[in-house]
């Protein structure tokens, strides 16, 4: 349901992703799976292929460096590869140069990595994140942070707009409280997992009534954006 | 720059926003304001912005008053009404000393902290208070209050003033994000109430600030005047704002248990008995006025004794009834506090109160049987229910004492207000009243 530009996901090693990434790239607008091997890699693939990938060479290096090596000693080397690193493994990257397109160091500032991840794909002119966001009447502006239902801008603060924008970036699925807390609050928050039941009630009041029922609740899950993937 | 301050300045230039209120609360409570321009915000997120805090209730210190606001780009929200046509947006602000530690006098601060001993507990602090105010056709203290309209509670007073100005309200709170559980007209003349709908601590303390200002900026558009003085009227309940308090662990109400009878915990029942044993002492700080106390009278809706009791409501501390299935509602209800309370240092003691209580594992008694003010006082001394303070200065006198009620708001606050409420004491003391002069003179 997402118009505008479309891009196939960004392949991110290792599985689980590191919640801080997954959050980051969520706040941007990225969409990725996590895999966890060569072979779920492969299984994994979009039928348009991946648009980059984030491999986190930290915590297992020499299986993340194999993996990078699978996925550019392929018949189309997948790019941009981006390789999250700490600072003690700089040495690592010698003789790996056709391994990667761009590092940068972990713990990684978001908004760095944002623009490294943006100035690749301009770079190789791959895939280019969604600019706009729209659902109905919804439109949301990811470059300038605003949202509008039927032309009207909407007064949100941030909490509210990165839940909106969350939200109707995965229209059709349903988030539990937590994985709604963790994806775009990323931190401990005074308020705890009530905090997002508190966001929603008060973006359903600035949505207005008529669009209200844009966020239903999913008794004893959690919250949907839009329709059901199920009811068409 | 972090991601949220990006946020608002792309907002402020998106939005045509000319002026950005940076607020802030002082000691007693009252709600104060820098403005400043879009030009200027970027440095203020990144150095604060630096102001003398000596003309400020309880932020002037005796060396130094210089200190710094630095706004929390979580709370920027445009303003739902023009001024002089130009859109305006609000943050509030954290007061910072020079060397960017958390300002001794800034109540905001103080609550912060609190609510992180909270989370050192694996424990988050819900509130949700009712808001009671009046409407009066003036605000003049020469002549006498006239109320807007003479109805009563849950009265439907179709099309008068004071309903479309408590529906204006609703809408624009609404707009800001700060959602209504509850409206209706109360018990007294021109008094009405609205009950905020649960949020965490932090946020609703900003909110009741918002709140305060909201209701008395639309009454003022319309030329009436709203009043959130605890006593007003003389003979008529006065304005409470009862609060509703929980804990959360994650996703779990850590007050509901589902076995108990009165689907307490024992967080629960140890929380209550920790507001009970320290109520009297952080009383000065729910009920800060010398007019709070005419409210706390026996023959009103307002507590007078210490006690609590599910359906009660007489009680200081009420339980009300969870519905079965809706264990996150568990919650309980302080009755004490009213709507001229600092809400950060308000909501500071009464956590403060019940975490005491949890730590030192405090025993709840049983619950208040009867009509407490029905009781004699010989059959309340055999319960154990001890009163409220009946003045600020018997208030300030348990503060005083209280070690806990020193801890939770800070040495700088906890003098500057004892020795402020103190002065306040004495120009009250010094009155001599009409109620003196009709009831004395004749016979003396």
């Amino acid at each position: 349901m997402i118009e505008g530009v479309h891009m196939e996901p960004l392949l991110l090693f290792p599985d689980p992703a590191p919640p801080e990434l997954a959050q980051c790239l969520d706040l941007a607008g990225y969409p990725w799976k996590a895999v966890g091997d060569e072979l779920a890699a492969e299984r994994a693939e979009p039928d348009g292929g991946w648009d980059g990938a984030i491999i986190c060479a930290y915590d297992d290096p020499e299986r993340a460096f194999a993996v990078a090596r699978v996925l550019r000693k392929r018949d189309q080397p997948l790019e941009p590869l981006l390789l999250l690193i700490s600072g003690t493994q700089l040495g690592d990257l010698e003789l790996r140069d056709d391994l990667f397109d761009d590092f940068c160091l972990n713990p990684f500032h978001p908004r760095e990595l944002e623009a490294r991840l943006k100035h690749l794909f301009f770079a190789t002119g791959h895939g280019t994140r969604p600019e706009l966001v729209e659902y109905g009447d919804l439109v949301l502006n990811l470059e300038t942070y605003q949202a509008a239902i039927e032309g009207v801008p909407l007064d949100l603060t941030y909490m509210e707009y990165e839940l909106l924008t969350f939200l109707a970036s995965h229209p059709g699925k349903v988030f539990t409280r937590e994985t709604l807390l963790s994806r775009v609050w990323g931190y401990e928050y005074y308020g705890g997992a009530r905090t997002v039941d508190v966001h929603i009630r008060r973006l359903r009041a600035k949505l207005g009534e008529e669009h209200a029922g844009l966020i239903s609740t999913v008794r004893s899950v959690g919250y949907r954006f839009g329709q059901s993937r199920w009811s068409g | 720059m972090e991601r949220q301050q990006d946020y608002v300045l792309r907002t402020v230039e998106e939005r045509g926003v000319r002026l950005i209120r940076l607020w802030f609360t002082d000691v007693l409570g009252q709600l104060k304001s820098v403005a400043i321009t879009p030009a200027e915000l970027e440095n203020g997120f990144e150095e604060g912005m630096w102001f003398d805090g000596s003309a400020i209730d309880g932020f002037s210190r005796v060396q130094e008053s210089d200190v710094l606001a630095r706004p929390d780009p979580n709370t920027f929200e445009l303003l739902p009404w023009a001024e002089d046509d130009e859109n305006s947006a609000r943050m509030f602000c954290d007061i910072e000393n020079l060397d960017g530690t958390p300002f001794e006098g800034d109540p905001r601060q103080v609550l912060k902290r609190n609510l992180d001993r909270a989370r050192e507990r694996g424990f988050s602090f819900f509130c949700a208070p009712e808001m009671e105010f009046f409407y009066f056709g003036h605000g003049d203290p020469e002549r006498p209050l006239v109320p807007l309209d003479s109805g009563s509670y849950f009265d439907l007073t179709t099309a008068d003033v004071a309903s479309d100005l408590r529906k204006r309200t609703i809408h624009m709170l609404e707009g800001m994000g700060i959602p209504i559980e509850y409206s209706f007209h109360e018990d007294s003349p021109s008094q009405h109430e609205i009950d905020l709908r649960y949020t965490d601590a932090l946020t609703m303390a900003d909110n009741v600030m918002t709140f305060r200002l909201v209701v008395r900026e639309i009454a003022l558009e319309r030329g009436a005047y709203a009043t959130f003085m605890p006593k007003p009227l003389q003979g008529v309940q006065g304005s409470g704002m009862h609060t509703h308090l929980s804990l959360f662990e994650g996703d779990t109400n850590a007050f509901h248990d589902p076995d108990d009878e009165y689907r307490l915990s024992k967080v629960g029942r140890s929380f209550i008995a920790g507001l009970l044993v320290h109520a009297r002492e952080i009383t000065a700080v729910t009920n800060q006025l010398v007019n709070s106390y005419k409210r706390l009278i026996p023959g009103s809706e307002a507590p007078v004794h210490v006690s609590w009791a599910r359906n009660n409501r007489s009680a200081l501390v009420r339980v009300p009834l969870a519905k079965s299935g809706k264990e996150s509602s568990t919650r309980i209800e302080y009755r004490s506090p009213d709507p001229a309370c600092n809400p950060y240092l308000a909501f500071s003691v009464m956590l403060a109160a019940g975490l005491k209580g949890l730590e030192d594992g405090y025993e709840l008694g049983p619950e208040a049987a009867a009509n407490v003010f029905e009781l004699t006082d010989e059959e309340r001394a055999a319960e154990g229910i001890t009163g409220l303070p009946q003045s600020l200065a018997e208030a300030l006198d348990e503060m005083e004492r209280s070690e806990l009620v020193a801890e939770a708001l800070g040495e700088h606050i906890f003098e500057w207000f004892l020795r402020n409420k103190r002065s306040e004491w004495a120009d009250y003391k010094a009155q001599v009243t009409p109620f003196e002069l009709a009831r004395y003179l004749p016979s003396w």
